[in-house]
């Protein structure tokens, strides 16, 4: 029961952070509301027990890729065109006592015993060695053709931007 | 346990990854700006590929956990998108100087999706015909708007990459709601549980609609035709030949293969889906491309008609119709190819001549061009002795023969209206005079030897076509099994 109660939580926060992405006009609040997607999607593999993959979309997607299209953002538009002048600055003082709130609640975590559970972490279900094992024996060739893919997506790129350079 | 790795089963789509491999490196030896060594090694490769699928005829195997298929169907495919890729490559050498574009990033990327067709050919599995569509559609997207800072190049690319990406999404999405449906991406065992009584389950239907706007898309089918058009336009003539031959090819390899092997067990259901699709693309083509005054844009909508005519052969299904449909592909492959070859010779005032006027008096002052050019069009028509007409006999006789009589009859009456628009061209070489500057023929030898290949292709399997036709019904029948 509760599981079906967290799924559906969940599942709205995915799909309204979906439909935030789409409809917002300004690209910083697009991007987190694709941060947002993206942890909950991370949320729904862990109810699935993935735990590798969960982790794996917090590290590269929620995390490296967001972080890359912020900056993208930030770079690509200059000044305050697009994003107009800060209409929350009364709340800019909250960060500060937030922000220690955030650190106090690490710290807590931290203390607490979740990481001195007996089992290791590789050889859970959803873990490192069973998504390797899967990886690198049935899913063998199209792991490869994967990295052909790359290959292609690079020369691509290579392609179109070095014309424009010479 | 590691899975059954047979370098046999994939040799000849190595050969080409391969070759691209090779081009690379190729690439950065010092030629002064030249590149037609790397279309030259480029084109062994492709040879060699298809030399290799010669070789390994009459296998059937499975290899890489049932990931990919080894079998005349696969080989059949292979030969097909050797030959569009061979001719892509010979039309491009001259073309691409000519243009002021040239560089070895062309030859390598067709290449690569060259690659990607072979995997779609070959695949046993959804994400191998994923992978293989993606590799296939990455390198077209950046071949697509090659012709940089025109702005019809810029139209094409991105329209191209952004309904693609569109397409591969649904396709992805129903590749993932088919898993759930069946437990499983292969489609040996997808075909089991189908069997088994998952068929009447929404999640495989749903699955099933979304796999086909992805495929649709790349077939060109209406309703999922909207990009066809200004990326026929706006891309590398040559580049519009791979898409309309190679690309389609591979794609109707794949949908074919799911359609045979893992749903046969209801063919009903899911040929009166096929059914819809062939009139609208048939009809909506051919109606579209009445209108056309840019040659590329009116072989865009008569390849969109083209999709309708080999869906024909689709909802017959079974050895007949598989049979009509894979050598349709390859009939099509030389005519096309053929045809946007002879347009990317001609130039007016110096720029491509791609408008209907301007062929006007090309037969008095380059007769042996205007001949060539009009034996494509009449086999575009599908008027005897050429290929075209052997083609559409096979495909609309399945038809017939396995109760979708009016299907055929609609076929008929389309090709009926199909030839105004392809007459009208040749009515243009023999019967008009040109007004201003004449057209120019640029001369080139390796296009010419590409039109040379296509012709034969044209020719032959339209005065003896018994030999091919029985390759690909034989190749149809590991699908059956």
């Amino acid at each position: 029961m509760g599981s079906v109660i967290a799924f559906w939580i969940l599942a709205a926060l995915v799909v309204g952070s979906a439909v935030g992405l789409v409809v917002r006009r300004n690209p910083i609040h697009g991007a987190l509301f694709l941060v947002v997607n993206l942890g909950g999607v991370a949320a729904l593999y862990l109810m699935m027990h993935a735990e590798f993959l969960a982790a794996a979309q917090v590290i590269v997607y929620a995390g490296a890729i967001a972080v890359l299209f912020v900056f993208a953002i930030m770079v690509l538009i200059p000044g305050k065109e697009e994003t107009g002048p800060d209409p929350l600055r009364a709340q800019r003082w909250l960060a500060v006592p937030l922000g220690g709130f955030l650190a106090l609640e690490i710290a807590l975590v931290l203390r607490s015993t979740v990481f001195t559970t007996s089992r290791s972490p590789a050889t859970v279900p959803g873990g490192v060695e069973a998504v390797g094992r899967l990886l690198f024996t049935d899913y063998l060739f199209p792991f490869e053709v994967t990295s052909f893919l790359l290959l292609a997506a690079l020369i691509g790129v290579m392609a179109l931007t070095k014309r424009k350079a010479s | 346990m590691l899975p059954l790795i047979s370098f046999r089963a994939i040799a000849p789509g190595m050969a080409l990854a391969a070759t691209a491999c090779l081009l690379l490196l190729l690439d950065l030896l010092p030629t002064r700006g030249r590149k037609d060594h790397l279309a030259v090694v480029g084109l062994a490769g492709v040879v060699l590929s298809m030399i290799l699928s010669l070789g390994l005829w009459g296998s059937d195997e499975r290899a890489f956990n049932g990931m990919v298929r080894l079998d005349g169907f696969a080989l059949f495919f292979n030969l097909v998108i050797g030959f569009a890729t061979g001719l892509v490559l010979l039309l491009s050498i001259d073309y691409l100087r000519r243009q002021g574009m040239e560089s070895g990033e062309f030859y390598i990327l067709v290449l690569f999706s060259a690659v990607g067709m072979t995997l779609m050919a070959g695949a046993g599995d959804l994400i191998v015909i994923f992978l293989g569509l993606e590799v296939m559609s990455l390198s077209l997207y950046v071949l697509a708007g090659w012709f940089e800072g025109r702005l019809e190049a810029g139209e094409a690319s991105m329209k191209y990459f952004l309904l693609g990406a569109f397409a591969s999404g649904f396709f992805l999405y129903g590749i993932a709601l088919i898993f759930g449906a069946t437990g499983s991406t292969n489609l040996d065992r997808i075909a089991v549980a189908v069997a088994g009584g998952a068929a009447r389950d929404p999640l495989l239907i749903i699955g099933f609609g979304l796999l086909v706007a992805g495929f649709g898309f790349k077939i060109s089918s209406v309703p999922f035709h909207m990009w066809t058009a200004d990326v026929y336009q706006g891309a590398p003539t040559s580049v519009t030949a791979l898409i309309a031959t190679g690309s389609k090819a591979a794609a109707f390899a794949a949908l074919l293969r799911v359609l045979l092997s893992a749903l046969r067990t209801v063919q009903p259901d899911w040929a009166v889906l096929f059914w819809g699709l062939a009139v609208l693309s048939m009809t909506a083509g051919n109606v579209v491309a009445l209108a056309q005054q840019n040659i590329k844009r009116m072989l865009a909508y008569s390849s969109i008609a083209h999709a309708g005519y080999i869906l024909v052969g689709v909802v017959a299904g079974g050895a007949l119709g598989g049979g009509g449909v894979l050598f349709y592909l390859l009939v099509y492959t030389f005519t096309t190819a053929g045809a946007f070859g002879v347009i990317l010779l001609l130039e007016r005032d110096g720029r491509e001549a791609v408008a209907v006027s301007d062929l006007a008096g090309l037969a008095t002052r380059h007769p042996v061009l205007a001949l060539t050019f009009s034996v494509f069009l009449l086999s575009l028509v599908g008027i005897p002795p050429t290929a075209g007409f052997v083609g559409k006999f096979y495909l609309f006789g399945a038809a017939v023969r396995t109760g979708y009589v009016w299907l055929a009859v609609i076929g008929v009456v389309n090709s009926a209206i199909a030839a105004y628009y392809y007459l009208r061209l040749i009515v243009f070489m023999y019967m008009r005079e040109p007004e201003g500057s004449p057209t120019v023929l640029v001369p080139s030898l390796p296009a010419g030897l590409a039109l040379a290949v296509a012709l034969w292709g044209v020719v032959q399997l339209g005065v003896l076509p018994a030999p091919f036709l029985d390759l690909a019904q034989a190749a149809v029948i590991p699908l059956l099994r």
